[in-house]
């Protein structure tokens, strides 16, 4: 019985990761130019690892790898953020152009 | 050339870079019983150097890491991995044999035998390959410059 819930808990929380990570997916395919590219998967893969990882440990139970899993979300929670603005901050300061709406 | 990274990436950098390294002790150790090893180790150390100077410029990273302790710390490594070889030679094996070596008190345990010995074989590749990447940073870093 345990079991099951633990089960129903961490596939809902796989499946809206899934969820994130297809979105930022789709705005990566589907924007114009960078920056709004990197303004789609900068979050979404963020927020879509991070829940993944989430049922990942729900499913694993209390134990070594899911303290692992868990040093592994707060890490990509971290530095994916820090990447993203490092690598816009750096094409801002380059001169590349922001996309705009031809008339 | 000055490193010119925002406050946002100079503080996470500087507060990640332990746990980095901390990260990087674990998969040198680990490499007797998983995956890791002294190779993939001593690149995840070498690369926290390389993030604080990619983040804070040459001159900083040099001053943490000067190339003269880098020198010393490629050559030890190396020193210690084919120190260990050998001794498994002088003892009567082939090079790297580790079953040759004798330890006292401990002789039967291959568990402990493992540890010490392939531990420090691991321990000296990494410390080369450490100082080897960041050797090669250095040396490609614009505006560095290397004075040995």
């Amino acid at each position: 019985m345990l079991t099951t819930i633990t089960n129903i808990i961490s596939t809902i929380f796989i499946i809206t990761g899934l969820f994130f990570v297809l979105v930022g997916t789709i705005g990566l395919l589907r924007f114009p130019d960078f920056y709004t590219r990197m303004h789609a998967t900068g979050k979404c893969d963020t927020l879509g690892e991070g829940l993944m990882l989430v049922g990942l440990m729900v499913y694993q139970g209390f134990d070594l790898i899911s303290v692992k899993m868990l040093f592994l979300v707060i890490f990509i929670f971290v530095a994916n953020p820090v990447a993203t603005h490092a690598i816009a901050r750096r094409a801002y300061k380059v001169g590349l152009e922001a996309w705009r709406l031809e008339k | 050339m000055k490193g010119d990274e925002s406050v946002i990436v100079r503080t996470v950098i500087r507060l990640m870079a332990p746990f980095i390294q901390i990260y990087g002790l674990y998969v040198i150790f680990h490499g007797g019983g998983g995956p890791g090893g002294g190779f993939q180790g001593g690149v995840i150390l070498a690369a926290s150097i390389i993030l604080y100077v990619m983040a804070f410029g040459i001159e900083e990273g040099q001053a943490k890491l000067t190339e003269k302790i880098n020198m010393i710390m490629r050559t030890t490594g190396l020193l210690i991995y084919s120190g260990i070889g050998a001794l498994a030679i002088l003892f009567g094996g082939k090079f790297l044999d580790y079953g040759a070596v004798p330890l006292p008190f401990i002789h039967h345990i291959p568990e402990v035998r493992a540890i010490l010995i392939d531990g420090g074989v691991e321990v000296g590749v990494g410390i080369t390959v450490m100082a080897v990447m960041v050797t090669l940073f250095y040396e490609f870093y614009p505006g560095g410059s290397i004075d040995d």
